[in-house]
């Protein structure tokens, strides 16, 4: 038996325990109506009480509603409720996960500086990071994110933060936050974590020090695959003031008449400023209707999450000893090289999105997905529904083969998101289309 | 000089149960705000600018500011140039500067001494309890009333209140 590994260093001082707070936080009754849910405030704008008040609210002065593309009181429901789940001061909502790292990086970084991410990370980020960041001036440098040596060469003059996934897409690689975090905060930049795969109820990143962490919400935490969303939740312990890196964030903003957003607003700064600058001017705003079902799908987050484990695991050890499976990279098995990160990092178990590998390579994989009956075929993780991908002819197909590779995504890989049908059915299902591949 | 404060509310925010915080609200009329900064991007501005929206008195105390009002309001000189009854002093100063600053308090009858996120003094809060004053320190007037009317969550800020009753206005 291994040794009991030793708690995070950051425990979290919630004052509930977290299937309370997925269901309460941020959802006290409405004051003025009583209503126990969330109401659906599905307006576009708030009345000021007067001139001075809409000043007042321009100037960021008040708290206050103006319009729903920075806030929105359905939309803040949720972001309050994110942000208590992972155990963080504050939080912004976005359209879609892809616009959470938007905001995040275009709160980060000037043209010309860089991030250091993981080479594993879902196909769309990579192209994201590597394509389309670039066209704005932010440079992005792979590394494998099984070596830290690697993260910490890497880092210049100009990195501003390091970047990667809790629970990487799709090989279900863990990354060793802690020491990350360090290696990041030698360097006086943040470490920013997408912990889409995990959700809060798995692994909480800023129990480990990590600085950031980014959603997309479309996945478990929403649940049901009903609706896009994204967040950005900061833990309100980076110091944005220590050697000048940041001056975006602690210095005066001329869009601001000089505000200095951390100063006036400390813990909560960097989202201050990623609402009032980013959301704002860039306009990737969460329609209220989207969060209202996001809020919902949070609500059983927690006993959906054991479910898509257990489910997980039970799949995942049918086709570890399946005879056309030539391999299976899911952390929850004893022969994974993630097996001990996991149980250090996602005790409840490992999520339930993983890879494996069919003998009869990309043929076997188009026949695969196109064989089953009860597993979608489509491109999205975290469904109650149980999903198969071929990565290689989907999501990774704008990838060079060597990319591919890197990015856990061969031409024989199949990805699945396991969802939560009775575990006998998909083992059935899978089975058959096997046979057949 | 103004001291440059963050105005933030820690992560530890449990030293002062939210009824002590409610109670200071409800019963306050007047706060004198001593170190106030005539500049509008300054933190005490927006503090004070909010506590005028929320219906509080705020009167400026600042020796260096005193040729112009702020938000409609004449500066003050010192505390003991008042000529008003206030509640809560409320003090954007370097903490070796308040021990001074908790006399005064004292000396005109203030109820509160309250010190802004960042200023923290022992002996400041002695001089003042003593003197048969409430202490704060280390939290910032705008953002607890923001948290505690439910206001700072309409920013998406994780407030930490759970709570199936509906939500009542400090007011």
């Amino acid at each position: 038996m291994s040794e009991p590994e030793p708690a995070p260093p950051f425990e979290t001082d919630e004052p509930y325990g977290f299937e309370t707070r997925a269901i309460h936080a941020g959802a006290q009754p409405d004051p003025s109506t009583g209503s126990r849910n969330v109401p659906i405030h599905q307006t576009t704008a708030y009345v000021f009480d007067d001139v001075d008040h809409a000043a007042a609210l321009f100037n960021l002065q008040t708290f206050g509603y103006i319009y729903s593309r920075l806030t929105n009181p359905t939309v803040a429901a949720l972001e309050e409720r994110v942000a208590a789940l992972e155990g963080g001061r504050a939080a912004v909502a976005c359209a879609s996960g892809h616009a959470a790292q938007l905001l995040t990086f275009f709160t980060l970084l000037e043209p010309g500086d860089d991030v250091v991410a993981a080479r594993q990370l879902y196909g769309g980020s990579l192209t994201q990071l590597r394509h389309t960041f670039a066209r704005l001036g932010w440079g992005a440098q792979f590394v494998d994110a099984t070596d830290l040596d690697a993260f910490r060469a890497a880092i210049g003059p100009r990195t501003k933060a390091l970047f990667v996934e809790s629970l990487a897409n799709p090989a279900g690689l863990v990354v060793d936050l802690e020491r990350l975090a360090t290696i990041a905060h030698d360097a006086g930049i943040p470490l920013v974590v997408d912990n889409t795969l995990a959700t809060p109820y798995l692994c909480r990143p800023f129990e480990w020090g990590a600085d950031l962490v980014v959603h997309s919400l479309t996945k478990f935490l929403s649940g049901h695959g009903t609706s896009m969303g994204g967040v950005v939740v900061e833990s309100g312990r980076f110091d944005w003031t220590t050697g000048g890196r940041f001056p975006y964030l602690a210095g005066p903003d001329d869009a601001y008449h000089g505000l200095n957003f951390v100063e006036t607003f400390g813990d909560f700064g960097f989202s201050m400023k990623a609402r009032a600058v980013a959301l704002r001017d860039l306009g990737p705003a969460l329609s209220p209707a989207n969060a209202f079902y996001i809020l919902t799908g949070i609500e059983s987050l927690p006993v959906r999450m054991d479910r898509h484990v257990a489910n997980a695991r039970t799949v995942a050890e049918f086709l570890a000893v399946h005879p056309k499976v030539s391999w299976v990279s899911y952390a929850g098995l004893p022969e994974s090289p993630w097996h001990d990160l996991a149980a250090r990092y996602l005790p409840r178990g490992p999520g339930a999105v993983f890879t494996f590998g069919l003998a009869g390579g990309y043929e076997a994989g188009v026949s695969l997905v196109e064989g089953v009956e009860l597993w979608s075929h489509l491109a999205n993780v975290g469904d109650t529904r149980s999903l198969i991908l071929h990565p290689a002819s989907t999501t990774h197909r704008q990838l060079t083969d060597g990319e591919r590779q890197a990015a856990g995504a061969g031409p024989e890989v199949i990805r699945l998101s396991v969802g939560l049908e009775t575990a006998d059915d998909l083992i059935a299902d899978l089975g058959r289309a096997l046979d057949a591949a | 000089m103004t001291v440059a404060v963050a105005c933030y509310l820690p992560a530890s925010s449990g030293l002062y149960p939210d009824e002590l915080l409610l109670d200071i609200y409800r019963r306050t009329r007047t706060v004198a705000m001593v170190g106030i900064s005539p500049k509008w991007n300054r933190p005490s501005y927006f503090v004070m600018r909010y506590l005028q929206h929320k219906g509080f008195r705020v009167i400026p105390v600042n020796p260096r500011a005193t040729d112009a009002p702020i938000l409609g309001e004449r500066v003050y000189p010192d505390l003991e140039s008042v000529p008003d009854d206030v509640d809560v002093v409320d003090v954007f100063r370097r903490p070796d500067e308040t021990p001074a600053l908790a006399r005064s308090a004292v000396a005109i009858g203030a109820k509160v001494l309250w010190m802004q996120l960042g200023i923290r003094n022992d002996e400041t809060a002695s001089i003042a309890g003593v003197g048969g004053l409430t202490v704060v320190q280390d939290r910032c007037m705008k953002i607890e009333y923001g948290r505690l009317s439910g206001e700072l969550a309409w920013s998406g800020i994780n407030t930490r209140i759970v709570s199936s009753r509906r939500r009542k206005l400090i007011a």
